[in-house]
């Protein structure tokens, strides 16, 4: 290697460190730090009476939406209201009994299974249990 | 008033060399021909993008990108501050009607296949432009955080989301965080006001500098055509194209101002009937229509890769329609371009006329 080749190199080596360490904080620092949250396992959804058959309370759950739905035979039920498809929160619908999703149209039984529209997977069911006047809902193991 | 005028041009002159630019204008020449009426949608986006940015910096003035302030702060301008309704009306409404005529200005120099060469860059800085500008409006959307908005930026950054590889990055770049929440409107805000400008300024330049540098494209088979100057005659045909769009947004502002919408509630029901700007609609009605899965991938992953494919291909046009690049037409390449924006427009369409598909 001759000498200009060297310098040539040295120098465009030099640029090329001082560009990557200019710019890798500047990476680091676009990036979101993560941060730690408080995971919610259970939490209380509702009262004994607040909610009349056939119909459905959404609730926040930790960071996420979820619904109590009180189905018209009076069996409670649980689920995460975040639809799997593209993450809307779903609606309770009385006439169908069923929870529709209504950005892309997907709908969901009373087990959270998928019913018809593009959703991909059943939403996530919650256990229900009742203490006192208070209906709890929590994470299934 | 005319010796003032010889005074300040004469001082002017060696300073800024006025005169060549006064002769690069009127020696300028336009072609003029059957087609040459789609020339002037260019320089209708650049001016709905100098309103964009003129109502974009009244705004600022009483906008407060925070969860607890945001959607309060649209509600004051539309309601308080003294003509804030139609500075917001006109933001919205150029947004919405630049990126038509941003659509209509591209499907044009498509059909007329002004992106042969030495015009390939020409095209590719205005694909990015397009790119651009629908993030604008993606990103400006979610701005009053309204329970429309919320729930589209979750939708939007969802299928970000599915991208193979980096999706997951992505998302979580463009909502600081796992959810859409205060960070993901900090992070909105801050594309929306600096980086996006600072890009769309810099292509904007580099796109009319390449437009001034090699002319406007004649269509195949045009031969010798008869010429105006740019200098007044095309300007001043473009300035009542500009008079026109600003008489329609003038009107159209007094009679249908910009609605706030209700604010979001994270914890709420997505309403029903909710679907995104309209120019995302046909993307939107395509992932009701895809299904869950398709063979063993999830139809909504196949979909965005269709999408970005798609985008891919029409970046990339100039280079692949090589019997265009040679001056002959290229009947291939007109029938794909019929295709898509024929998909467009129906998708588009359905959105509105039949919501309940795929129900």
């Amino acid at each position: 290697m001759n000498r200009r080749a060297f310098v040539n190199l040295f120098l465009g080596g030099s640029i090329l460190g001082t560009v990557v360490s200019f710019l890798y904080p500047v990476i680091r620092y676009l990036i979101p730090p993560g941060q730690a949250e408080a995971v919610v396992k259970r939490t209380l959804a509702a009262k004994i009476g607040e909610l009349a058959p056939n119909s459905a309370r959404f609730f926040r759950f930790g960071s996420t939406a979820a619904v109590l739905v009180n189905t018209a035979d009076g069996q409670l039920r649980a689920f995460s209201a975040v639809c799997t498809h593209l993450t809307c929160t779903v609606n309770y619908e009385s006439d169908t009994g069923t929870l529709f999703c209504p950005c892309h149209n997907g709908r969901f039984d009373l087990s959270g299974n998928v019913l018809s529209g593009p959703p991909p997977r059943p939403l996530e069911a919650y256990e229900v249990e009742i203490s006192g006047d208070d209906i709890y809902v929590s994470k299934k193991a | 008033m005319s010796r003032w005028k010889e005074k300040t041009l004469a001082y002017l002159e060696p300073r800024f060399k006025i005169s060549a630019i006064r002769d690069f204008a009127s020696k300028k020449k336009v072609p003029e021909h059957k087609h040459s009426f789609w020339y002037f949608f260019g320089g209708i986006c650049l001016f709905l993008f100098v309103i964009q940015v003129l109502t974009g910096i009244l705004l600022l003035l009483y906008y407060t990108p925070s969860v607890d302030a945001a959607h309060e702060s649209v509600q004051f301008i539309m309601s308080q501050v003294k003509f804030g309704w139609l500075i917001r009306s006109v933001h919205s409404w150029t947004a919405n009607i630049l990126i038509g005529v941003i659509f209509v200005h591209m499907f044009s120099a498509f059909f007329l296949k002004a992106y042969r060469p030495p015009r390939e860059l020409t095209w590719i800085t205005g694909f990015l432009l397009l790119l651009i500008f629908l993030a604008f409006g993606f990103s400006g959307y979610l701005l009053p955080w309204n329970e429309l908005s919320f729930f589209a930026t979750r939708v939007g950054t969802d299928i970000a989301g599915v991208i193979p590889l980096v999706g997951k990055a992505v998302k979580t770049f463009m909502l600081g965080g796992p959810e859409v929440s205060g960070a993901t409107l900090t992070r909105f805000f801050w594309l929306h006001v600096a980086v996006l400008p600072a890009f769309a300024l810099g292509i904007v330049g580099i796109h009319i500098l390449l437009v001034q540098t090699l002319g406007m494209s004649k269509p195949i088979g045009i031969g010798e055509t008869k010429e105006i100057s740019f200098f007044p005659d095309f300007i001043l045909k473009d300035a009542l194209g500009w008079l026109i769009i600003l008489a329609v947004v003038g009107a159209v502002c007094v009679f249908l101002p910009w609605e706030t919408g209700p604010k979001a509630n994270p914890y709420a029901s997505t309403p029903l009937g909710i679907k995104p700007e309209w120019y995302f609609t046909f993307m939107f009605t395509t992932l009701k229509l895809v299904p869950a899965h398709i063979f063993t991938i999830e139809g909504e992953v196949l979909a965005v890769l269709g999408f970005l494919l798609g985008g891919l291909f029409l970046m990339l046009v100039p280079f692949l329609d090589r019997r265009a690049a040679r001056e002959k037409k290229s009947p291939v390449f007109t029938a794909i371009g019929v295709a898509v924006a024929l998909y467009i427009v129906i998708m588009t369409a359905l959105t509105y006329l039949a919501p309940d598909i795929g129900k």
